[in-house]
């Protein structure tokens, strides 16, 4: 075959399959564009970007000022139950009112100081358990040979789809007085009478732990996962021992999986309602309950709304933090 | 296991026990004769008679199925916009603003963002009229908003590792930016959106909190009707819901888990086939 | 026994097999006209000031390593990048703002780019479908004549993933050839396949190219590749162009040290030009005892600073002084590389500079046996010597 043959073969063919009309040689820049074709050129990027936008704006950010702005409202019986902060006096003038009495409020009475404080300890105690647990597992799945890792996976993920109401009652049942345990126990002659287990702290804690370690687990599965082996060979070929090549490698690399899970485990718990009402004592009192009964049983929005926004203040760190770590590990994902 | 640490292997059987020996107990005495759920009474299918018989449950159920469709629908549809913003669209004014509203749900307490769109349907019913009342639409609406942020995660890492030559492939032979994205990028996300989907769905049939704050006086949800029954007591029909939903999630994971696993197998098979026969066309000779 | 042996260059291109081609080439029109095209990407400055005429026909290959632009100037060539500054024509026409589905050009992807959702068929015919003009019969017919030019045809109900990196590979040329483009853009074709595949794959490239007649536009970072490959070759470097030219042109007379050390092997010794005449010039350089002797003229003043290179294989290595007053040197062996086919000598010259000197093996057999530590004398001819002034 010789290159005589190319051009001539080529003239041919495009004689043959070049469609009717086509410019001779030329690209089809006049082929004609549907109505849909030309809004899409013309606004398609404005609009992908415009629906989600609006959509965020208008149903997770709008709704927060308002939050903000009934806060400094004052309770009143009626509907809507707060006061208005802008009123028209007469005259035409704007009057704007801020009511900073729902703080004070919330400073003044102890029990607000004490549920705040004692959320915190609550989600702190149970991240750093969530850790101990969740740490060797993700571990422990890491290093498994494939097809096991699979399945342990698949084990982990597996509670995330069933129900979260129900895998907290599931404890009910085992926790109370006369619930699995304590009949266990009291059948073995251990005790003579039931422990109570249910509505203390440490049924909180089982509960959140509980309810919480997938989260911890995946986010800590990922990074270990990725850990290239060969460095863990390294330091041993350098003369490091397991647990200190577990302290100095691992760990340190392993640190963004850890951050991630802890966020997950301590930004919703500090909120959290479900658990503490189903497995917490009264004593422990909650911030996401004090909210909920503020809200439902009080009928107090604008204490409510203030407890909302005192919260938020706390969680801003923590959840700034959190995005900070997605957008890092979103952007290397990217751009590798 | 590559390393047969005891360690390792017992943490592993105490976490796997810890996750899982609860929703095994519930399964077994949803079978449970007796009314106590402590004491064993011999085997029976009475609680699931009783709980179809259930009128409150069952319209919860479909109350719940019906925001569950919906709003795993709208939120997969903003989601992959949005994962398509913050992947493919480079800066655009407001992105920080965007990343931080887009994550932000995925942390964020549930009471918070319940009481917040409350009072948003209450003032915006004020302004504007709508939405008259409380029901299936605001509780959508809230559950999309959350919805879409998990949905937004799933699909960015997808749409992160897929191969952008492949979106250049076809609009170089010819495919317009839109066509190309519909008839190319959509179907290689499939995977993501079928994932997130379900994430969605199930998120949206879990939710308790948002739903209790954004839910009018006639609709309430699945796990409404159960979070009320549960503060009663202990009830054993209970017991039978949690069986059968637990047995609906976990046979829809195995299906997906079966399908995965028998491509993946059929691709290793095709592709070594091939490498097969491959290694024939050189050895008998090249035509060219 | 100095001169008896002249080795060719590396140059593996089945040079006779197309009689004529490249005179006709020469001739024929030009496809891709680039006029002074600039692109940066913030501050970076990707392609350079870059102007280059590609011919109908052709197989170009723009030749550079990593970050040299020659994949950036590719995709405007595509249309994935719009030039900063500059024209590109096509056939004619210009073509600088024109959307890549609108051009009448195609690409093959370095990671192919297949569709992982359709056939081997559907990919093939996606192309040809896009203008919605094509009878189905006639797609048809024409994905039939792809898959047989690339010998897939029993494969065109499989997906993308169940082939092989070869296989792969050859769909990805049916593809991009299916609609019949004014250029075929290949974006480091056979990158992603193992060295013996590759060489393989080459000539058969070629083979195709030929059998088409499109002309074919190829990046490549390897430089036997582009030398096995190319009709003419583009050498990049932080995004100009260096220089354009035939393999052979390029490796026997490169017009920098970049090109020269770039495009094959070459020992480099820094002189002064001493005598400049019209038929010769005389180079004195610190690292060689004697003077250069090259046997044509120079454009360049007398007294500048230019550099000697001397391609290892047209330097014989002998035992015995050569009694002529120029081009030799002495020097003792430092190392041997033994490859089969050649043997590389490293000679540690006596003004300090390493060279290193080629030697087929069976001329090595023959010849009286050098080994380590020898004493041994570098000679070249007046006419093998090439002579950079940057």
């Amino acid at each position: 075959m010789t290159g005589a043959a190319g051009p001539e073969a080529r003239e041919q063919a495009e004689r043959t399959w070049a469609s009717p009309g086509a410019s001779p040689g030329g690209p089809d820049r006049d082929r004609p564009l549907t109505p849909i074709q030309r809004l899409v050129a013309r606004f398609g990027r404005g609009l992908v970007i415009a629906t989600p936008y609006g959509w965020l704006l208008l149903f997770f950010l709008l709704p927060f000022i308002i939050v903000l702005k009934i806060s400094f409202a004052e309770f009143r019986l009626g509907v809507p139950p707060y006061t208005p902060l802008v009123t028209w006096l007469e005259g035409g003038y704007l009057h704007l009112k801020l009511a900073l009495g729902n703080y004070l409020f919330l400073l003044d009475d102890p029990l607000y100081i004490t549920a705040y404080l004692t959320s915190l300890k609550v989600a702190l105690v149970s991240t750093v358990i969530a850790l101990l647990i969740g740490y060797p597992m993700a571990y422990a799945i890491a290093r498994s040979t494939p097809p096991w890792r699979s399945v342990f996976l698949l084990l982990v993920i597996l509670p995330f789809w069933t129900s979260f109401l129900i895998r907290v009652y599931a404890w009910i049942g085992i926790l109370k007085n006369n619930g699995l345990i304590n009949n266990a126990l009291m059948a073995l002659g251990v005790i003579d009478e039931p422990l109570p287990l249910l509505n203390t702290e440490v049924s909180l804690y089982v509960g959140i732990v509980y309810s919480y370690l997938p989260f911890m687990v995946l986010p800590l599965y990922a990074t270990l996962e990725k850990l290239d082996v060969s460095l863990l060979e390294a330091a041993a070929d350098l003369g490091s021992r397991p647990f200190k090549t577990f302290l100095t490698v691992t760990l340190p690399l392993s640190l963004p999986g850890i951050v991630a899970g802890s966020m997950l485990v301590f930004i919703p718990a500090v909120g959290e309602f479900v658990i503490p009402d189903l497995l917490g004592g009264a004593d422990t009192l909650m911030i996401g309950k004090v909210l909920w009964s503020e809200f439902f049983s009080n009928r107090d929005w604008p204490v409510a709304s203030a407890v909302a926004i005192a919260m938020l203040v706390f969680l801003v760190v923590p959840i700034v933090i959190f995005q900070h770590h997605q957008q890092q590990h979103a952007d290397r994902t990217e751009a590798g | 296991m590559q390393r047969r640490s005891p360690f390792l292997i017992a943490t592993l059987a105490f976490g796997f026990a810890f996750l899982y020996g609860p929703i095994l107990l519930l399964i077994l005495y949803s079978f449970n004769e007796s009314r106590l759920v402590t004491v064993w009474g011999g085997f029976s299918t009475k609680w699931y008679a009783e709980l179809f018989r259930d009128e409150q449950i069952l319209d919860a159920a479909l109350v719940s199925l019906r925001v569950g469709v919906f709003s795993a629908t709208i939120a997969t549809v903003l989601g992959t916009l949005s994962a398509l913003m913050m992947v493919r669209f480079g800066r655009f004014r407001g992105r920080l603003l965007f990343t931080g509203m887009i994550t932000a749900p995925l942390v964020m307490p549930e009471v918070i963002t319940g009481l917040s769109l409350l009072l948003l349907f209450v003032a915006l019913e004020t302004a504007i009229g709508w939405p008259a009342g409380r029901g299936v639409d605001t509780i959508t609406i809230a559950h999309t908003t959350f919805c879409m942020a998990y949905v937004t995660v799933v699909v960015r890492a997808r749409l992160a590792g897929l191969d952008r030559s492949v979106e250049e492939a076809a609009m170089d032979l010819g495919a317009r930016p839109l066509k190309a994205f519909l008839v190319i990028t959509l179907p290689m996300l499939m995977p993501a959106l079928v994932s997130g989907w379900l994430l969605g769905f199930t998120l949206s049939l879990d939710d308790l909190v948002i739903a209790s704050f954004v839910a009018g006086p006639s609709s309430t949800t699945l796990p409404m009707v159960v979070f009320s029954s549960v503060r009663l007591g202990i009830s054993p029909k209970i017991n039978a819901l949690a069986t059968l939903l637990v047995i609906l999630a976990t046979v829809t994971i195995l299906i997906a888990a079966w399908i995965l696993w028998r491509q993946e197998r059929e691709r290793d098979r095709a592709v070594s086939q091939a490498l097969a026969e491959d290694k024939g066309r050189h050895a008998t000779g090249r035509r060219a | 026994m100095i001169d008896t042996v002249v080795p060719q260059g590396p140059a593996a291109r089945p040079e006779g097999s197309r009689p004529g081609a490249m005179q006709r080439r020469a001739e024929a029109p030009p496809i891709i006209d680039i006029q002074d095209v600039v692109k940066t990407f913030g501050d970076f400055v990707a392609v350079d000031h870059v102007s280059l005429t590609i011919r109908e026909g052709e197989l170009f290959a723009l030749l550079g390593g990593s970050g040299c632009g020659k994949t950036t100037l590719l995709r405007m060539l595509a249309g994935f990048e719009q030039p900063t500054a500059g024209r590109i024509l096509i056939g004619g026409q210009d073509m600088t703002r024109t959307a890549p589905y609108d051009r009448p050009v195609n690409m093959m992807f370095q990671s192919y780019a297949l569709f992982p959702h359709m056939t081997v068929e559907a990919n093939v015919a996606f192309g040809l479908r896009q203008d919605g003009r094509l009878p189905r019969a006639r797609i048809r017919e024409r994905v039939r004549e792809m898959l047989d030019l690339v010998q897939l045809a029993p494969f065109a109900k499989r997906k993308p993933h169940h082939l092989s990196g070869g296989q792969r590979q050859r769909v990805a040329l049916a593809r991009s050839l299916a609609k019949h483009p004014k250029v075929l853009l290949l974006d480091e074709p056979l990158a992603a396949l193992d060295k013996k595949l590759r060489e393989e794959t080459q000539l058969e490239l070629v083979c195709i190219q030929e059998r088409v007649g499109t002309t074919f536009v190829v990046v490549t970072h390897d430089q036997e590749e582009a030398m096995t490959m190319a009709d003419r070759v583009a050498i990049m470097d932080t995004g100009r162009i260096v220089q354009v030219d035939t393999p052979h042109a390029l490796y026997e007379y490169p017009n920098t040290r970049f090109v020269a050390e770039f495009f094959g092997t070459v020992n480099l010794f820094q002189g002064v030009l001493v005598e400049d005449e019209p038929d010769h010039v005389l180079i004195r350089s610190d690292a060689l005892a004697r003077p250069v002797y090259v046997g044509h003229g120079i454009s360049a003043r007398e007294a500048a600073t230019v550099w000697v290179a001397l391609r290892p294989e047209k330097i014989a290595i002998s035992k015995q002084a050569p009694d002529t007053p120029h081009n030799w040197d002495s020097g003792i062996v430092e190392d041997i590389v033994y490859l089969g086919g050649i043997s590389t000598f490293h000679v540690r010259m006596d003004g300090g500079a390493l060279a290193r000197v080629t030697m087929q093996n069976l001329e090595r057999m023959a010849a009286p046996e050098i080994t380590w530590d020898d004493r041994v004398y570098l000679s070249w001819r007046h006419d093998n010597i090439v002579v950079v002034t940057s």
